[in-house]
């Protein structure tokens, strides 16, 4: 069994860094996050007066605008997970392997986290730097770093989904920036609404349970609602792939 | 030849939506076997292989393979087949070894047998110079050759080609053959196409399937001894007679003019037409230079289990207008 989803995560991984895309993108968000960090830390030095601290202000800012730039890539990444399989007909030598759907999603799955959890480090990589030089608060950069990879964790598994519907990887890329672009902004919906659906148009937005953790508010039910989300994406793309043995 | 029973399928079913693609399909493959899989275009080749192999799940009906059922145990089941499907499943943006060594261990082939079977495979469909390459920069005849080494890197012991030597120029379909027939000697071997030839020089036994439904289930030997005599010759004379006067002789049913001194003949009997026609032509000095009997019995055979329903359809057609 994990051997299995290993080996689909780093042939995942390894077909990934083979082209260019890969290394595009490493580069592509480093790049932005770094003039976001560069912007961020001359908005704390300029201060007149100080209202929040360094975290606050630079850490957590740049774990809000990389969550909003991962929106943007995310569909690129996923995009080609199941539909290249199709397309190049390899799905049929996984299905004829003896391997399970469901090892062949999760390492999928896997291989895409990993990845992203890659970029995670690459980022993570300049707030470090400032530790040679102040104190900062561990405890809210835990927490906005566990916010940052389980809305990652469901990015993926959305994005897994709708690449497992379709064979056109443009179909699937578009499709999961309209989903997860809707969830993102689905608290606006309740603007009008009455008290108790805005409460819930809000509750099922990807970006307040990740504001909460960004601000060190570590809730539970934030962390169980990205688990939940990413966890019945995944057995809607294990059940889609099942399906297709029987209906497609 | 052993005959133990390596798959065995039961009154397989399958649709797409509303329409059958294969219908009551039902046979057995025994160990060391060559079968041919013949059909026209759309028949349910591949949809019958593609059920064999797992990739397709059956309607009704039922595959065993070595033992095992491919629904209630595929893991077990899917260990002892190797798959190519019509287009080969390759990943282009790895190398040969790369490819080779990933297929190798999603069929479960442990790390200390993984090498051996590498290149072991490699060797058997001639892929020694080319392990370091890019699959996308091989010609279509190597990428070919990589699908079939996935198929039998994990020395399965059935292996199922569909289609393996279409697209391909003839002297790569022969090295394929080759391979084949190397393949066939200790594993059993399912081969789909559409060539007939390929079925006479290969396959030790033909399966006809003919819209869903399989229409001849038979061993080459007996295919061949069922009849000997050609129904058609192709004869070439160097003063041909009138067409009239041929059609005289008892037997020929038809003769038509290929150019000015060929001519296609078809028997309506099988019994010495050929020695007729050769002593005839010496007493009448017409001057035989060739004589080359056309349509192999498999060839008929395949021509009418597999046409008769579009002949019937497109006479339904005249006599409607």
């Amino acid at each position: 069994m994990i051997n299995n989803i290993s080996l689909i995560a780093i042939n995942e991984l390894r077909r990934l860094f083979k082209s260019p895309f890969a290394w595009i993108i490493l580069a592509t968000t480093q790049f932005l996050m770094a003039i976001f960090f560069y912007l961020l830390l001359s908005q704390y030095m300029g201060a007149s007066s100080v209202t929040s601290g360094l975290t606050d202000i630079v850490v957590s800012g740049m774990y809000q605008i990389y969550g909003v730039i991962m929106l943007l890539i995310s569909p690129l990444l996923t995009m080609r997970l199941i539909t290249e399989e199709r397309r190049l007909g390899t799905i049929k030598l996984l299905v004829s392997s003896p391997i399970t759907i469901t090892e062949l999603v999760l390492g999928k799955y896997f291989g895409i986290m990993i990845f992203y959890c890659l970029i995670l480090l690459m980022i993570n990589l300049m707030p470090v730097s400032l530790m040679f030089g102040t104190q900062l608060d561990l405890g809210q950069i835990a927490s906005g770093l566990i916010g940052l990879l389980l809305l990652m964790s469901t990015f993926a598994a959305i994005g897994l989904f709708i690449s497992s519907l379709t064979s056109s990887p443009a179909i699937a890329s578009i499709s999961t920036f309209g989903v997860l672009f809707l969830l993102w902004i689905i608290n606006f919906a309740g603007i009008n609404a009455s008290e108790s659906m805005a409460e819930v148009f809000a509750y099922m937005s990807l970006l307040k349970h990740y504001t909460n953790l960004l601000t060190g508010v570590f809730n539970s039910v934030d962390v169980l609602f990205y688990i939940i989300v990413s966890f019945f994406f995944i057995i809607l793309s294990i059940w889609r792939l099942d399906a297709e043995r029987i209906y497609g | 030849m052993n005959s133990e029973i390596l798959i065995s399928v039961q009154k397989l079913s399958r649709s797409y939506g509303q329409q059958r693609a294969i219908e009551d399909v039902s046979f057995d493959i025994h160990r060391g076997e060559i079968l041919g899989f013949l059909g026209p275009n759309g028949a349910g080749k591949s949809t019958t292989m593609q059920i064999i192999c797992g990739v397709l799940a059956a309607h009704h009906g039922s595959v065993n393979i070595n033992g095992y059922d491919i629904n209630e145990a595929p893991q077990l089941a899917k260990n002892h087949i190797g798959f190519l499907p019509e287009e080969p499943p390759l990943y282009n943006d790895l190398t040969v070894n790369e490819y080779l060594n990933y297929t190798a261990k999603l069929r479960g082939i442990k790390k200390n047998d993984l090498i051996g079977a590498v290149s072991l495979s490699k060797e058997r469909c001639g892929l020694e110079n080319v392990g370091s390459r890019l699959i996308q920069n091989l010609s279509k005849g190597y990428k070919q050759r990589v699908g079939i080494a996935q198929a039998i890197i994990h020395s399965p012991s059935v292996i199922i080609l569909d289609e393996p030597t279409s697209g391909l120029d003839p002297i790569q379909i022969r090295e394929i053959r080759e391979l084949m027939r190397e393949l066939g000697e200790d594993h059993s071997v399912i081969l789909s196409t559409h060539i007939l030839s390929e079925v006479h020089s290969l396959c030790d036994r033909v399966l006809i399937i003919d819209q869903g439904h399989i229409v001849l289930d038979q061993s080459l030997n007996q295919l061949e001894n069922s009849s000997t005599e050609p129904d058609s010759i192709e004869i070439g004379l160097r003063n041909p007679p009138k067409l009239e006067s041929l059609l005289c002789i008892e037997g020929i049913a038809s003769v038509k003019n290929i150019n000015k001194e060929t001519l296609r003949i078809n028997f309506n009997t099988k019994s010495n037409m050929i020695d007729t026609i050769v002593k005839k032509s010496i007493s009448e000095n017409w001057g035989l230079f060739k004589l080359k009997p056309e349509g192999t019995s498999l060839e008929e055979t395949f021509m009418r289990l597999t046409h008769d329903d579009s002949d019937r359809l497109e006479k339904k057609i005249i006599q409607n207008d």
